[in-house]
């Protein structure tokens, strides 16, 4: 099995008066209810997790989950309160300022809601900034950074001053300099909830065509369930500080932890999410139907042919064996829910 | 969940009806009953009692006099250490006075030639803004040249020109330690927040004290007039940085030094420079003044004009010291809101580098020009124009046309308004000034802001000048009440369209440039001296702030809630009552306090015609060298100022966070 690239283990972050004292007194674990009725604000509670090499974590929360903090605990622009974060297999919380400056120099890039481009220097001084601060000479840094610039299809503008761009453009630098030091780890902070839902969507196409490239280890915010879906390899839905579920889309659907991720999984469009598996009867080992559908196809993609069919449709494995039978009625019930049908 | 909030309301709101009647009644009730029965107390709860007064002059002069005679630093006196500050200083404004106007006879090198210094303002105007820009920088400097003015002005232009920027990077400094090492910012704020509140002849005297008399301390005194604002504008820029900025910063992995300087300090470059643009029209009216301990300049000849009455030649000097107030204010205004831009990349590098090109041009010519004419290097003085005739036939024209009618308006302000106020705040007894203050402060604040409060207060008391600082607080008081009733209808008037607006605001921001001491110029012309004239004064310059954040407070009620009004079928008049004026009342009571603020410090230089406050008690410390004296006097003033700051800056954040405007 590989090495998880970033791992955090019982991560902790309260805001107080004295939060790593009020954590020891309550044995490490207190109550969401004791942690309030002192006072304390509670951004991370307790929080584990891996990230794989390659993987798409989405962290997904409304605002106050405490989603942005746990990032920026990763990150370490928080100190956490209690917990251990891992990066390729060290300890990051006992890493020196010298060995932190030198990991964010080498492997590590993150990209900001707001953008948080430098108001007084053009696209490619923006680019290269994050290699200037390591020293590495104009020639070679201005060459890589328009080569990033390129890549996110900013070529042109490189003369250019932020507030002269639009949202779309200006994250697209956001995203370019982040990229600059051909980071490891990818960290992206709700990186285009501040667009319009149209340029959004292009973002987030482009930001998927970009990680196809890439492959990076990835770390993204957001606070939109549709986005979560569409980018992450799994997500972590956080609330109160507390990751109530981590698992695939499919899994937070079809088998929400809290009543709290039913509520948010709820009104998604389930059709293109969920797999024929997850529905299917369970039937007698036989010779299946020559009309029969793959296990893993998605419903939208069989929907037609099982409602006109008169009776369930056989489904099958890779290999072509029967593994169970998928009605009418169940697709029904998966699509639109049972108590609505009933 | 809005089931409960409900009831709750329904609950608290009987108990709030009550407090909101009670509480105002709570606080002004013991000032009341101690005023009214301030025949039946005791000598020494109405007058200060002399004994009673803390020798706090005497100390702060044993202190000075300690520093100044005996405090040895290892080799060098405490003396030294000053005079060798003041030493500092005089290389740079040589040099800066060699350029521009006196040349430097020793090398044989004359002076720029004033088409070229004309020229070159030109050019920085148009660079920093447009053409337009340009040509007020060149014509203002071409006017010091044509009318007169050269010399005096290019004095004044170099203590500026050399004061402005050491006051910038010393207020720089101390901004950023205080930003970046909490004690410091924890000791800095409230030095600061007196610095700021003291009036500008506080500053004079220390500096008579330790570096004596003349124009190097008169630039002295500029320079550590102009640091607080910096300081002060530094902190407040690089707290402003996003937060998500400095963390972009952290994470492409800069050091904490790289972060201050290729992050954070950029990121703030508006502020900053706002902030310079304070520290060169704080230097400019400074300067003016400081002419007192013999500044030399346009400052020092108005003071001579305004000494000898000739209204006249004041106006004409009054002129154009507005007038380069109005020019530096502009440049350094332009020079805060001017964007990048991108350059083509196939732009030449005349296109690249307008500014370089365009100032190397101008010099050539310049140069040219002075050696083909002396009239260009040097403007004659036959061919020198006076605006005088002009503004003494205006003040001839006024005494005798409005003669009459003037005299009435004093006598009667004097008969009706102003002596019986002054009357009235003599006889209030002191402790019931200090029981409402404390009152006040604890309704407002608690126990904390009531103890801060009358603590200022009793340091007045107990400084031994209660009652001037009553006559002082009379006029400021009678002057705000007048600034209220003209400014606020003046702010709602040009609230209502955004032409108005921009009028007035370019009004405000104009007059606002002006070096407070030109604002004795009118009221000497009108009302010659003593308090009405002093008053008229106040309000002139006081009203600024009254008008400029009724007008902002108006036009930021968020549009949704007047869009609501509109909706619910309101007129203009209770759109105006009903919603404008309450959410934006705390924004005015702001402006109030700014004009209180603004009301103290004119007050005190008013004194120069001729008033029985504070102030005239400063001018006299100024006058004999009585540094602990002139000190503890500028306490008490600031004092005042703290007060009233403290109170309504308590009031107005509570009101905000009530209204649910609270940032």
């Amino acid at each position: 099995m590989t090495e998880a690239k970033i791992a955090c283990r019982n991560l902790w972050k309260l805001y107080g008066s004295d939060p790593a004292g009020f954590l020891r007194r309550h044995g490490g674990n207190p109550s969401i209810d004791t942690i309030r009725a002192e006072g304390y604000v509670p951004a991370v509670r307790d929080v584990s997790f891996e990230v794989m090499p390659g993987e798409i974590l989405v962290v997904m929360g409304l605002s106050g989950s405490g989603k942005s903090t746990l990032l920026r605990c990763l990150a370490r622009l928080i100190e956490p309160t209690a917990g251990e974060v891992m990066f390729e297999g060290s300890d990051i919380l006992a890493a020196s300022e010298r060995e932190l400056i030198d990991l964010r120099r080498h492997k590590m890039g993150m990209v900001f809601q707001h953008f948080a481009l430098l108001p007084h220097r053009t696209v490619l001084d923006n680019v290269a900034f994050p290699l200037q601060v390591r020293g590495t000479d104009r020639q070679k840094r201005e060459l890589r950074a328009r080569e990033v610039i390129e890549l996110v299809g900013l070529k042109g503008r490189e003369g250019y001053y932020p507030r002269e761009l639009s949202g779309g453009q200006q994250q697209r630098v956001g995203i370019a300099r982040s990229l600059a030091v051909g980071p490891d780890v990818w960290f992206l902070d709700e990186p285009f909830s501040a667009l319009d839902p149209l340029i959004r969507r292009e973002m987030q196409d482009e930001f998927l065509r970009l990680q196809r490239v890439l492959n990076k280890t990835i770390v993204f915010i957001t606070h939109d369930f549709d986005e979560a879906i569409r980018v992450a390899d799994r997500i972590a839905i956080m609330k109160d500080g507390v990751v109530e579920q981590l698992g695939t889309a499919e899994e937070l659907i079809t088998c929400p932890a809290t009543p709290y991720v039913a509520e948010f999984t709820r009104n998604v469009s389930h059709d293109r999410l969920l797999s024929v598996r997850a529905f299917m009867a369970p039937a007698s080992s036989r010779k299946p139907d020559a009309a029969a559908i793959q296990a893993q196809a998605l419903l939208a993609s069989v929907a037609r042919q099982v409602l006109t069919s008169e009776r369930p449709v056989d489904v099958v494995d890779d290999a072509g064996a029967l593994v169970g039978t998928l009605s009418r009625d169940s697709l029904i019930d998966a699509l639109y829910g049972k108590e609505e049908h009933a | 969940m809005s089931a409960a909030t409900l009831t709750r309301h329904e609950e608290i709101e009987p108990q709030r009806q009550l407090a909101s009647v009670t509480k105002p009644l709570l606080v002004v009730l013991p000032f009341v009953v101690l005023l009214l029965a301030a025949s039946l107390l005791p000598d020494w709860a109405v007058q200060v009692p002399k004994g009673w007064t803390i020798p706090f002059v005497d100390w702060a002069n044993t202190v000075i006099e300690h520093l100044r005679d005996d405090a040895i630093f290892g080799l060098f006196s405490f003396r030294d250490l000053t005079r060798a500050i003041a030493e500092m200083i005089t290389l740079p404004l040589a040099f800066v006075e060699g350029l521009l106007v006196a040349g430097f006879p020793n090398i044989g090198v004359a002076a720029m030639p004033w088409v070229m210094t004309a020229g070159l303002s030109g050019v920085l105007g148009w660079y920093l803004r447009d053409w337009r820009l340009g040509a007020l920088a060149a014509g203002c400097v071409a006017y010091m040249a044509i009318f007169g003015k050269w010399e005096l002005s290019m004095i004044t232009l170099s203590v500026v020109l050399v004061a402005a920027p050491i006051a910038g990077l010393i207020g720089f400094g101390i901004g950023i330690l205080a930003v970046k090492k909490q004690w410091f910012e924890a000791l800095i704020v409230p030095f600061l927040n007196v610095l700021q509140s003291l009036p500008h002849f506080s500053y004079l005297i220390p500096i008579a004290v330790f570096i004596g008399v003349g124009h190097k301390a008169g630039a002295i005194a500029t320079v550590i007039f102009a640091i607080p604002p910096m300081a002060r504008l530094t902190i407040l820029g690089l707290n402003g940085v996003a937060e998500e900025v400095r963390e972009a910063g952290k994470m492409a992995g800069c050091t904490r030094f790289q972060t201050l300087w290729m992050v954070e300090i950029p990121s703030a470059r508006q502020p900053l420079l706002v902030g310079v643009n304070q520290v060169i029209m704080q230097c400019l009216a400074m300067v003016v003044i400081a002419s007192f301990v013999g500044a030399r300049g346009l400052g020092h000849d108005l003071l001579f004009r305004l000494q000898a009455l000739k209204i006249g030649q004041a106006l004409e000097s009054g002129v154009a010291i507005v007038l380069m107030a109005i020019t530096l204010d502009q440049l350094s205004r332009a020079a805060a809101h001017k964007e990048p831009a991108h350059v083509s990349s196939d732009a030449t590098l005349l296109q690249r580098f307008p500014f370089l090109a365009a100032s190397v041009a101008v010099i050539a010519a310049s140069l040219l020009l002075a050696t083909a004419t002396p009239i260009a290097q040097a403007w004659p003085s036959e061919l020198t124009l006076s605006t005088a005739p002009f503004w003494d036939a205006l003040v001839d024209w006024v005494t005798v046309t409005l003669y009459d009618p003037l005299q009435h308006l004093r006598n009667a302000m004097l008969l009706y308004v102003l002596i019986p106020v002054r009357d009235l705040f003599q006889s209030i007894p002191w402790i019931a000034m200090v029981a409402l203050v404390a009152a006040a402060g604890w309704s407002l604040g608690g126990l904390r802001l009531a103890l801060t409060v009358s603590g200022l207060v009793l340091f007045i008391a107990f400084a031994g000048y209660w009652e001037r600082s009553l006559i002082t607080a009379y006029m400021v008081a009678v002057a705000v009440l007048i600034c209220i009733a003209i400014g606020l209808p003046i702010g709602i008037w040009a609230s209502h369209s955004e032409r108005r607006t921009g009028i007035a605001k370019l009004l405000c921001d104009t007059f606002q440039t002006f070096p407070s001491f030109i604002y004795l110029i009118p009221v000497i012309m009108l009302f010659k001296v003593g308090d009405v004239a002093a008053i008229s004064a106040i309000i002139i310059y006081a009203m600024i702030p009254i008008v400029r954040y009724t007008i902002f407070g108006l036009r930021n009620v968020p549009s949704e809630i007047v869009e609501a009004g509109i909706t619910s079928g309101c007129t203009r008049r209770q759109l105006l009552w009903n919603i404008r004026m309450p959410l934006a009342f705390p924004e005015i009571m702001l402006g109030i306090n700014q004009t209180i603020m603004f009301a103290l410090f004119m007050v005190i230089i008013a004194a120069f015609i001729g008033t029985k406050d504070i102030g005239q008690e400063i001018f006299r410390a100024l006058t004999f060298n009585d540094a602990g004296k002139g000190l503890v006097l500028g306490l008490c003033v600031a004092f005042m100022g703290l007060t009233a700051d403290q109170l309504i800056t308590a009031w107005a954040a509570k009101r905000k966070q009530r209204l649910g405007l609270a940032s």
